[in-house]
């Protein structure tokens, strides 16, 4: 049905699409575990607080799970070279992973105030550990991670764990937790009251500032001090995908290229700041729906900046950059990615139909009194 | 740059958190059907003691499933994490079944799992029973494409190497769902699933019944267990489609493995019941046979013959042979993608370029192999056969022990005399792990006896890996070890806690501890 060629700029979008999701719909989870401790002073305020995601997080969290999978299926050569390359970046972001499922649900269970309060900390982890290793892997490969391919096309990775650890990743670490923190603020903002909701919106108004002005540092550092990559070879979108036929140069600010070619572009980290002061300024003003909405906008314009910026490179290489997967030469064989545009096209409009329903019919502030009502049934 | 070790414990760490993933997968499997069903009976009869049984075993159902969704995660990275040069040998085709299964299976459990717990309230009664029918269809998409997926390592049909991508490539998404062997193991494992589920709530319920507590709930789980776990056994033995386990070689050599068959033997082959396979000899010791059953159990019919391992070795040298000229093709051909010859010789042999590849682990050439390196690749195109014999066995035995164990529950609660027969109660609380031995059993079989490949006939394991150092692997694992532990027995501990409080835990003051003691807490 489709070409080659639009078939891959499709499966670019749907990979920006369930990026955006994930963020969009557990990075609210991850940024009130990382509030847990802090916000809830007493343990019926952290249940509270976890309950107000205690019947969706788990959904959430799938959309992580799926983009692996579609990565996979899809992107087979990116999801190889990433997940092997950070090797053990990803095995700290399991482990964090790990707490959540186990936290949310045996935490309650127990009334002992030491097991209870084990399980925060641990829920703490599971919230911050996985937006560091992301943030920090999203900032890695803006730079282009040290792989190459030999020429059975075995990626093979050179450099090591505290490599990731360099200014410009660690900076934008400051920008993905203010943005989840803040998020997650905004989430509980406006779905639990009184004092926890009061706390909530001190903390909008704080990592709002911080994701502003790191926002803006990250912007200045990708224009004046970093490389960007461009193709310098031919293309044919159409050929078969084998990532060496072709030649990349990689100099500093040719990240920037996109948005000379698309001025349009620009929105996305326009709309990203204007977004993060109207998420303020709707909090103030306690339009906390509107907030919360407008907060999922301005995840969404960061993701689509960075994604934007680096289009067609999925993921530069920084020592060879002639071996970096761009949409062009690392997806699926056609035939793959049609039949799986068509489950997409399928699954995925079901999916979020149920899910909005579920979300619905789970409506409502969380109260003290709910939990105290509800002992043995709330997490 | 790839060493043995890094093969060696990728495989082991590969093995270890699958076996452990499948600690919970089957009780999951089942439960999720027993719940349903348990909460149709309340919709249907409006009895409060059948909504009582949904929220209970629905607790420990949680308790598992949080462990389920832990430990899959895993599974999900770890094919990118340990096995890149797999996952992008065979994306093309193996993370499809992936991908569809998290839009469809991954997303309908997981989140109206959340409705289960959280919807008693919210939900009509019809709702919430639609809810928990949706979460069990759930658990079962999701076997059914893992199990495509792993169905096509065993089998790989429906694809063709390409050599511009240097990959397997989707031919036919038709063949590649509708594979013989993925729907056996399909039916097998969810059925062993459901045997999973069923001894678990027997025996729990037996337990209950042997202190004589909460006996009304203990009997109505014990019967409903009872019903559905026969129907359970009796399919992981008998259904499954007869060509899945004689399909394709690499199942054929298993097959050999398994029954320790040296030789080809004559229509109908018999069945080694016990014996002492020895591999150097190649022969059984003390081997007890039953004539016959051997055909039954594996082309179910008696006029289909089972390969013998000498004759399997034999066109094992064959094909590694003809492999070694498609690898010098196929070197040929990435230098120049148009070469005729190269072109012609390559698709005449391509078929067995993963035999070639199979001495990728004694020379890196390939093309050079010496014949005693040829000898020593056939000499591994086998699984090792005592391992396979033995495991095979007590899959069996727990399979039989399992059949009389719900007969036996079957035959007395229809009497309705269950609750006194205490040996039989005994036995269903002592058989509750026989299950879980017999999966994780039948997964080493069927992984193990797939060796040396990771896709059979295709892509050997020892090239699947990630380009990692070992160090990198010695962490891991000793994360694993650290986090699985710890993990596994707050889970026991969670587990052991709620089963013996038994429905109590529900606080509705209706149960044993809360009559008797008045229940402090939890
Ligand atoms: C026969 C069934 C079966 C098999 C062979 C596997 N799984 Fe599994 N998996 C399930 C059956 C299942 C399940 C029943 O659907 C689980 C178990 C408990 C649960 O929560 O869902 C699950 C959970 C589960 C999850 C969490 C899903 C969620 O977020 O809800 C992931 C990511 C995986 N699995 C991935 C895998 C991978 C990559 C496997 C291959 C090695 C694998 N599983 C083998
Ligand atoms: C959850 C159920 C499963 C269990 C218990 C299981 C068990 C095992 C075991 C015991 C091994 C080690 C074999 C050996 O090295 O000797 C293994 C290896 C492996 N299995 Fe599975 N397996 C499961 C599911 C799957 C599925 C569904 C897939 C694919 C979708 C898969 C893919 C692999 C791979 C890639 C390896 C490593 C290569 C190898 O050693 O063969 N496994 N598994
Ligand atoms: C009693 C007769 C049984 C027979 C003849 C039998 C046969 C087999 C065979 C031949 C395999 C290997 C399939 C392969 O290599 O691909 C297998 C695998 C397996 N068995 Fe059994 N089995 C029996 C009982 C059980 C029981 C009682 C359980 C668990 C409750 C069980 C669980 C499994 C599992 C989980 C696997 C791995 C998945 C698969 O390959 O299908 N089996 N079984």
């Amino acid at each position: 049905m489709f070409d080659y060629e639009t078939l891959r700029v499709i499966w670019w979008a749907i990979l920006a699409f369930l990026v955006c999701g994930f963020t969009v719909m557990d990075g609210f989870d991850l940024g009130i575990g990382m509030l847990l401790p802090f916000l809830g002073k007493t343990d019926d305020e952290r249940r509270v607080m976890l309950n107000t995601v205690g019947p969706t997080w788990e959904g959430n969290q799938t959309w992580l799970v799926t983009l692996g999978g579609i990565t996979f299926g899809a992107w087979s050569l990116v999801y190889a070279t990433v997940f092997s390359g950070l090797y053990t970046g990803m095995l700290v972001l399991l482990f964090g992973l790990f707490l959540r499922p186990v936290g949310f649900d045996y935490r309650s269970k127990l009334p002992d105030p030491r097991w209870r309060s084990s399980w925060d900390w641990a829920l703490f982890l599971g919230g911050l550990v996985p937006s560091v290793v992301l943030s920090l892997a999203v900032g890695n490969v803006i730079l282009g991670l040290p792989f190459q391919l030999d020429t059975d096309l075995r990626s093979i990775y050179t450099g090591d764990f505290w490599d990731l650890f360099n200014p410009f990743s660690l900076l934008c670490v400051v920008v993905g937790v203010s943005l989840l923190c803040l998020h997650g603020a905004v989430f509980l903002h406006w779905r639990t009251e009184s004092e926890l909701a009061e706390r909530a919106r001190r903390v909008i108004v704080w990592s709002g500032i911080i994701f502003a002005i790191s926002f803006i540092a990250a912007g200045f550092w990708l224009t004046y001090g970093q490389d960007g990559y461009l193709i310098t070879s031919v293309i044919d979108p159409n050929s078969s995908a084998n990532p060496l036929a072709k030649t990349v140069t990689k100099s500093t600010g040719l990240w920037l290229n996109n948005y000379s070619v698309y001025p349009a572009l620009m929105s996305a980290p326009l709309m990203a700041l204007v977004g993060v002061l109207l998420t303020i300024f709707c909090s103030i003003k306690r339009y906390v729906g509107t907030a919360f909405i407008i907060s999922s906008l301005v995840v969404i314009s960061v993701l689509m900046t960075a994604g934007g910026s680096m289009f067609p490179f999925i993921l530069p290489s920084s020592i060879h950059p002639a071996s970096s997967l761009t949409v062009w030469d690392a997806s699926a064989s056609r035939y793959t990615l049609q039949l799986l545009f068509f489950a997409t096209v399928v699954f995925m409009p079901i999916v979020m139909a149920y899910t909005t329903w579920v979300y619905r019919v789970m409506r409502g502030k969380v109260t003290v009194e709910d939990i105290q009502n509800n002992q043995h049934i709330m997490y | 740059m790839i060493t043995n070790e890094v093969v060696e414990l990728s495989r082991l760490q590969f093995a270890l958190t699958a076996l452990y993933h499948f600690l919970f997968v089957p009780l999951t499997l089942g439960l999720s059907f027993l719940l349903a069903i348990m909460e149709s009976v309340y919709v249907m009869s409006g009895r409060q003691i059948y909504k009582d049984m949904t929220r209970f075993w629905g607790k420990l159902f949680g308790i598992n499933f949080a462990m389920g969704v832990t430990t899959g995660i895993t599974m999900e990275f770890q094919f990118g994490t340990n096995w890149a040069y797999y996952s992008h040998y065979v994306g093309d085709i193996f993370g499809l079944p992936l991908a569809i299964e998290g839009m469809m299976a991954f997303f309908l459990e997981s989140t109206f799992v959340g409705v289960f717990f959280f919807g008693w309230d919210k939900l009509t009664k019809l709702q919430h029973l639609t809810t928990t029918w949706l979460l069990a269809l759930g658990t079962s998409l999701s076997a059914l494409w893992i199990l495509i997926a792993n169905g096509w390592m065993q089998h790989p049909v429906g694809a063709e190497f390409n050599y511009d991508t240097m990959r397997m490539e989707l031919t036919s998404f038709a063949d590649l769902f509708f594979n013989p062997v993925a729907q056996v193991k399909f039916v097998h494992t969810v059925a062993a699933g459901y045997v999973t589920g069923s001894m678990f709530v027997l025996g729990i319920s037996a337990y209950y019944l042997l202190n004589n507590k909460d006996v009304a709930f203990a009997r109505r789980s014990f019967r409903i267990a009872s019903g559905f776990g026969l129907a359970a056994v009796l399919s992981v033995i008998v259904l499954g489609d007869e060509s899945g386990y004689t399909t394709g070689e690499v199942q054929r050599a298993k097959l050999a493995a398994i029954e320790a068959e040296w030789e080809t033997e004559p229509t109908p082959a018999s069945f080694t019941l016990f014996g002492f396979p020895d591999e150097d000899t190649m022969t059984t010791h003390y081997a007890i046979k039953i004539p016959y059953v051997m055909g039954l159990i594996a082309t179910r019919s008696i006029d289909q013959k089972v390969d013998g391992i000498k004759e399997i070795r034999e066109r094992k040298h064959r094909r590694i042979n003809s492999g070694m000229i498609a690898y010098e093709n196929l070197q040929k051909l990435r230098q120049d993608k148009n070469d005729p010859i190269a072109k012609a010789a390559f698709e005449a042999h391509k078929d067995d370029l993963g035999h070639g590849l199979l001495l990728k682990k004694y020379t890196e050439k390939v093309v050079d192999a010496t014949p005693e390196q040829i000898d020593a690749a056939v000499h591994d195109a086998i699984p090792r056969v005592a391992p396979m014999f033995w495991t095979f066995r007590g899959m069996v035995l727990c399979g039989f022990t399992m059949l009389f164990i719900f007969v036996a529950s079957f035959y007395f609660n229809a009497k309705r005399t269950a609750h006194k027969q205490r040996w039989l109660l005994k036995m269903a609380f002592y058989g509750i792990p026989l299950p879980w031995i017999a999966s994780e059993l039948g997964w080493v079989v069927a992984e193990y006896g797939r060796q040396p490949w990771t896709i059979a006939n295709i892509l050997p394991t020892h090239l699947s890996t990630s380009s990692v150092e070992p160090g990198q692997l010695y962490l891991s694992l000793a994360g694993f070890f650290v986090f699985y532990t710890v993990l596994l027995v707050i889970e026991m501990f969670l587990m052991l806690k709620y089963v013996r409080l038994g429905p109590s835990s529900l606080h509705t003051g209706r149960y044993h501890h809360e009559q008797e003691e008045g229940l402090s807490h939890v």
